[in-house]
């Protein structure tokens, strides 16, 4: 196995790399002058390690960097590294617990020292810090040491052999700091060093020259900055607030942006708006899959404080055959019409990608089959006894709570679900919260994800970077969120199969791209024939960009703002 | 009327430390996390760390406590500093952070205020300035066409939301006028820009008008309809009669008689919007992207950001408990007869 | 009607006779009667008699504009605007009119008492200072948090958001009122007909009821038409932030805000919620006008 073969064969589209668009706009730095760039979720800081919110990451990786990034195809591209380090090269140990990266010469942070190994060691440490509450720790789990080798060799050893060594300082959640500027800043002194988190010193194309957190961040082009003649923008507006609709407007209809970010609106609207000519609407799509769970424990409020917890197996949706029958009843290609456009792609998988991955056992979900489901639940024999419209099993009607954030698109798609679900037999109720309660840890509060006080939830999840393994492992046993774990856990769903578990343990000791792909896929297929998850979209990152825009290329594997040091200005 | 507002004044004290703990209790009840907004691909391990770092799991009176000390000892201090350059021993103290930003609270407010004051101030004041006539002439000429399309134009302007008025002007001034043209609306207000020189201020002026209109129709519609009652209600007394039975001249007999005492009840929605001015125009910045104080609340609020929803509504309650004062001390000028003690 | 009272029977007839008489002379008041009643009409029986389902989704008939199948139109997933609107126009003229009621009612009371009792004056204005200053969307969040489940399990999901909702609108927005109707009070309270009053030993309970109720009316009335616009706008803005209804359930204050993004594409959508919310504003309104001149007695005199 090599590195480049599994990356390669995770790609599922022509990669064309960022060079090709460049040579062809060459010139002087900062020939195109301003660039304006519109969030409409405001970042509230640059110090993506204090922050994991996608807004501060994606606002960073203008000044931050780090020693790989992905590509918009998934591919892992050397950036502040001269290559990337494969047992091949010798970079990564044979045993696979150790990675040796080597820095890139002669590149400079914005204020004109060199950059060393000794910046990415005390990376490791600011975000290890046991007080700093660093919100990208995960990236460094199982690393033992980071060591400086030398000025430009950096070795990181783990605890365990690690089938994918590519996390720490891989990608832009966790970007190399300047030693310098943060030495002050470790642990509990985190928050008092505003001005560096508000202003990070960095290796990018561009410097901060001022920052409101919440609203507005300009950059100018980083004088130091390690390529020739980039970026081509002098100066960089990025301005945050509003809503998405009113974001997409400022780029598609008043052209007052060249870039806005996230634009989840309805599909005719957005469509009509880019027919104005001004901009163009790119779609970029990694793992993110909008599901339902559906609850294998008993949310009845009767149960107290065992209410949803495995001690009650729920009565009616632990049978696979009225999950399935649900499933078949949703018509997955109306829901991307409606609410997804070109932002969703009808998936059957919890885990669609990368390609490598992707199991192709459960595409007859594709296509909707009312009749089908009904015969299902026929010949499961679930009846309507009393002629309400609503099947029961055992005087018990099959009627369902179903919960999610607020949101308008999501709460189109549970109305559609709910009149299918009738067209079934299944009642449905629908019920929304708002997102910083439904997502929130808050203990206190009954209406968390987490806690799953009701039938059927649903909202997006996904995983970082190119590996499923973590993100796989969320549905072991040990996962289960109950007032034991203060209801923290990832198996919202309560899913519990031994056979899975042994599969989580045998993936974490495999390497060799092709056997984990095996092992992905049977686990992946698992969890869709216990009906416990029913995928509905594969969702891709929707933004806009003015057609005088040239370089974009956006990825959904990283920031989408991977290559801005590439984009340059057609007028 | 001096000792009322003196005793008014000391009695503020205890009813704010009362007002503050309330506050307090209810944002902390509230289901709301810091993580909540962080990726779900970020394990809860990290997010109960995080929460840990930000001291959320501290007990309540700890948390209490060092709010109130925070705010009223050492912020008071840090701005004395800045302002006369002296030092007051504030160096090292940690200072009332906010989950959000990782950084001062009181220095983003004190960022956030400009904005704020420019636009929804402008709009106050513009809306202050409309409503009073049209309230004056409206009830001298009751029933005339001019109070009724007032009447029609003001409570139609007070039943559209701002959330959709914002968007309509957007759309006609932004998007269906050509950009070049001189009608050309921005529909981004750009909050780091500076007034230097004319071409500045007429730069400010035009990215002011549509916030302030919005704002302003719903503030005139709502003064306008008191201003309007409480006239009517003064034009019919026995005073009037007798004023102008004595040859007071009409002019003389509205601007001075009805007037002044028709402005109490004007004078409390007033006094009760300027706090408000403070409060920001939630939805109307958010429409415009002002990223005033209302921003800044909602934001804290969305994103479970205690410290800073406690410090702004808090400040907010001193605004509201001030401005009553001040309405109090107004009624008795404007009706010498009103006596408190 | 007893044989027991007779003599206080008429006058008290004749004073609500007088006070009917006064406002059917008031052109305005009758229109706006008329289309209050009219569109409150149409919400309650409308339903009934029209074919379609508000929440029927008809994916095949979805965003169409107005025809006669669908006089308003479809929504994006071709529900009837126009069944919508009616069941939309049922909660909002519960939430707007109820609210109103409870924040009328307290806002008078507690008004009327501050200004009238010096010795109550200081706590219940201090009370209403902290009711000022509490922060919207923290406390809706707390008392959803506490009561939802409960109210839900005894009034449904529906009725039980409704009876929350309805609560906190009402305890959110008496303030002003309370204020208004204190400072006039406060500034009756030194008339000479209220020293005239009070030298013949009218008790107080009716010191309050027929000398400072009838004089503070015109403030409260216009409390009470802005208070409806408030509570219904307010219900859409909470509805938007996932704190109101359940999503399928159609509110004007809803209809509109999801009209708005489609604002260019089919504005009929924003409009015609838009235009009910505002016909009902200005009918109250006018009504209030009329209400207002009917009970003045120096008015209705002449």
């Amino acid at each position: 196995m090599t590195l480049k073969s599994m990356l390669m064969s995770a790609v599922a589209t022509v990669a064309l790399t960022p060079m090709a668009f460049a040579d062809a706009h060459e010139g002087e730095r900062g020939r195109d002058g301003q660039l304006n760039i519109i969030y409409w979720q405001a970042p509230s800081t640059l110090n993506p390690y204090l922050s994991g919110g996608t807004k501060e990451v994606e606002s960073a990786s203008l000044v931050l960097e780090s020693l790989g990034r992905f590509s918009d195809t998934g591919e892992l591209m050397p950036w502040l590294a001269a290559d990337i380090p494969t047992v091949e090269n010798g970079g990564l140990a044979a045993d696979l617990t150790s990675i040796t990266w080597t820095l890139k010469e002669g590149v400079m942070w914005s204020d004109g020292t060199p950059l060393t190994a000794a910046d990415a060691v005390f990376t490791w440490k600011y975000c290890t810090d046991p007080d700093g509450g660093c919100a990208q720790s995960s990236y460094f789990d199982g690393v033992e040491n980071i060591e400086a080798l030398d000025d430009l060799t950096i070795k990181i050893s783990f605890n365990a052999p690690k089938p994918f060594p590519y996390t720490a300082l891989v990608g832009s959640e966790s970007p190399i700091l300047q030693a310098a500027q943060f030495a002050d800043c470790m642990g509990a002194n985190a928050p008092t060093c505003t001005d560096a988190n508000f202003g990070p010193i960095g290796t990018g194309p561009f410097v901060v020259t001022e920052f409101k957190a919440n609203d507005v961040i300009q950059f100018a082009a980083n004088e130091n900055f390690r390529e020739e003649g980039k970026p081509a923008f002098a100066t960089v507006n990025f301005k945050g607030g509003g809503d998405a609709a009113s974001a997409a407007r400022s780029v598609l209809e008043t052209g007052e942006y060249d870039y806005a970010w996230n634009l989840q609106i309805d599909p005719t609207v957005l469509a009509d708006m880019e027919s104005k000519g001004l901009g163009t609407v790119v779609t970029a799509f990694g793992t993110s899959v909008e599901r339902l769970h559906i609850n294998q424990s008993n949310p009845d409020p009767a149960l107290g404080d065992e209410r949803a917890t495995l001690k009650h197996p729920h009565p009616f949706l632990t049978d696979p055959e009225i999950g399935k029958a649900m499933s078949m009843a949703i018509d997955r290609a109306l829901l991307v019409e409606v609410g997804y456009g070109a932002g969703g792609q009808v998936t059957c998988n919890v885990l669609p990608a990368p390609a490598v991955y992707a199991s192709t056992a459960n595409d007859g979900c594709k296509v909707q089959d009312i009749a089908g489901a009904n015969a299902v639940l026929d010949a499961a024999g679930y009846m309507d006894t009393n002629g309400d419209g609503i099947r029961e099993k055992d005087g018990m009607p099959l009627s369902v709570t179903y919960q999610t954030s607020t949101n308008a698109v999501r709460q189109d798609t549970q109305a559609l679900v709910k009149q299918w679900w009738s067209e079934i037999g299944i009642d449905t109720e629908l019920r929304n919260i708002d997102a910083s309660v439904f997502f929130g840890g808050d203990p206190a509060s009954p209406d968390t994800f987490q806690k799953f006080f009701a039938d059927v939830e649903m909202y997006t999840n996904n995983f970082a970077g190119v590996d499923p393994e973590a993100y796989m492992a969320n549905w072991r046993c040990s996962e289960i969120p109950s007032p034991d774990t203060q209801w923290q856990g990832s198996n919202m769903q309560r899913f519990c199969d031994p056979a899975y578990d042994a599969l989580v343990d045998k993936l974490a000791q495999t390497a060799g791209i092709d056997a984990r792909a095996e092992i992905v896929k049977e686990m992946n297929d698992m969890l869709m024939a216990s009906y416990s998850i029913i995928p509905l979209i594969h969702r891709g990152g929707v933004s806009a960009h003015a057609n005088t825009l040239g370089g974009v290329l956006i990825s959904d594997w990283d920031s989408e703002l991977w290559n801005i040091k590439d984009w340059y200005s057609t007028k | 009327m001096l000792t009322y507002t003196i005793r008014r004044l000391i009695l503020t004290v205890p009813t704010l430390l009362f007002i503050s703990f309330v506050i307090f209790l209810i944002v902390k009840l509230s289901p709301s996390d810091p993580t909540a907004n962080l990726p779900l691909t970020i394990p809860p391990e990290v997010r109960e760390k995080i929460r840990e770092s930000l001291g959320v799991n501290q007990p309540l009176t700890v948390q209490y406590l060092l709010w109130l000390k925070q705010f009223f000892w050492l912020e008071p201090r840090i701005v004395l500093e800045g302002w006369f350059g002296w030092d007051l021993g504030t160096e090292g103290e940690i200072r009332l952070i906010s989950y959000q930003t990782r950084s001062p609270v009181m220095d983003l407010i004190w960022q956030r205020m400009p904005q704020t004051l420019w636009v929804v101030g402008t709009a106050y004041l513009v809306g202050i300035l409309i409503a009073i006539p049209i309230g004056i002439y409206s009830a001298y000429k009751q029933y005339s066409v001019f109070d009724q399309a007032g009447t029609f134009i003001s409570m139609v302007g007070f039943s559209v939301p701002p959330f959709f008025s914002g968007v309509l002007v957007i759309v006609i001034f932004s998007v269906l006028i050509p950009t070049d043209s001189f009608w050309w609306l921005p529909s981004i207000y750009d909050t780091t820009h500076e007034v230097v020189d004319w071409e500045s201020f007429k730069f400010q002026f035009r990215q002011m008008i549509m916030p302030v209109m919005v704002l302003a129709l719903q503030i005139t519609a709502q003064i306008s309809r008191f201003a309007r009652a409480s006239m009517l209600d003064n034009l019919n007394q026995d005073y009037v009669r007798t004023a102008r039975a004595k040859g007071v001249r009409e002019r003389g007999v509205v601007m001075k008689h009805v007037l002044r005492n028709s402005m109490i009840p004007v004078v409390t929605v007033i006094a009760l919007g300027i706090p408000g001015i403070f409060g920001g125009a939630i939805i109307t910045e958010q429409v415009f992207k002002v990223n005033g104080l209302g921003q800044l609340l909602i934001i804290a609020i969305q994103g479970g950001d205690v410290p800073m929803v406690q410090t702004l509504t808090f400040i907010f309650a001193i605004l509201i408990v001030l401005f009553n004062l001040v309405a109090d001390v107004l009624y008795g000028l404007l009706d010498p007869r009103i006596r408190y003690d | 009607m007893t044989d027991m009272t007779p003599e206080l029977e008429k006058p008290a007839r004749s004073q609500w006779w007088d006070v009917w008489a006064q406002f059917r002379t008031h052109k305005g008041a009758l229109v706006g009667a008329f289309v209050f009643f009219l569109i409150l009409f149409g919400v309650l029986i409308g339903p009934f008699l029209w074919p379609y389902d508000a929440t029927t989704i008809d994916i095949r008939s979805r965003n169409q504009g107005p025809s006669w199948g669908h006089p308003m139109g479809t929504d994006q997933l071709g529900r009837d605007t126009l069944a919508r609107v009616m069941i939309g126009g049922r909660v909002s003229l519960a939430v707007g009119l109820t609210a109103m009621f409870i924040a009328l009612i307290l806002g008078t009371l507690i008004g009327v008492l501050a200004g009238f009792f010096k010795w109550l004056d200081g706590v219940l204005m201090r009370l209403t200072d902290l009711f000022l200053a509490l922060p919207l969307l923290p406390l809706l969040l707390v008392i959803i948090m506490l009561f939802r489940e409960t109210l839900s399990a005894r009034f449904g999901p529906e009725g039980g958001i409704f009876i929350l909702m309805v609560f906190a609108i009402g305890i959110t927005s008496w303030m002003q009122t309370a204020r208004i109707v204190r400072g006039d009070v406060l500034s009756l309270k030194e008339r000479e007909f209220m020293l005239a009053a009070r030298s013949i030993g009218t008790p107080n309970g009716r010191m309050m009821s027929r000398h400072i109720l009838p004089n503070v009316l015109s403030p409260i009335m216009v409390s009470a038409t802005l208070g409806i616009a408030t509570a219904i706008i307010t219900e859409s803005a909470l509805s938007f932030l996932g704190l109101g209804f359940p999503p399928d359930f159609p509110t004007w204050g809803r209809l509109l805000r999801d009209g708005t993004d489609f604002l260019q594409q089919y504005p009929e959508r924003a409009i015609w919620p838009g235009l009910m919310i505002s016909l009902t504003v200005l009918s109250v309104n006018y009504m209030g006008d009329g209400l207002r001149d009917a009970l003045d007695p120096r008015i209705r005199g002449r």
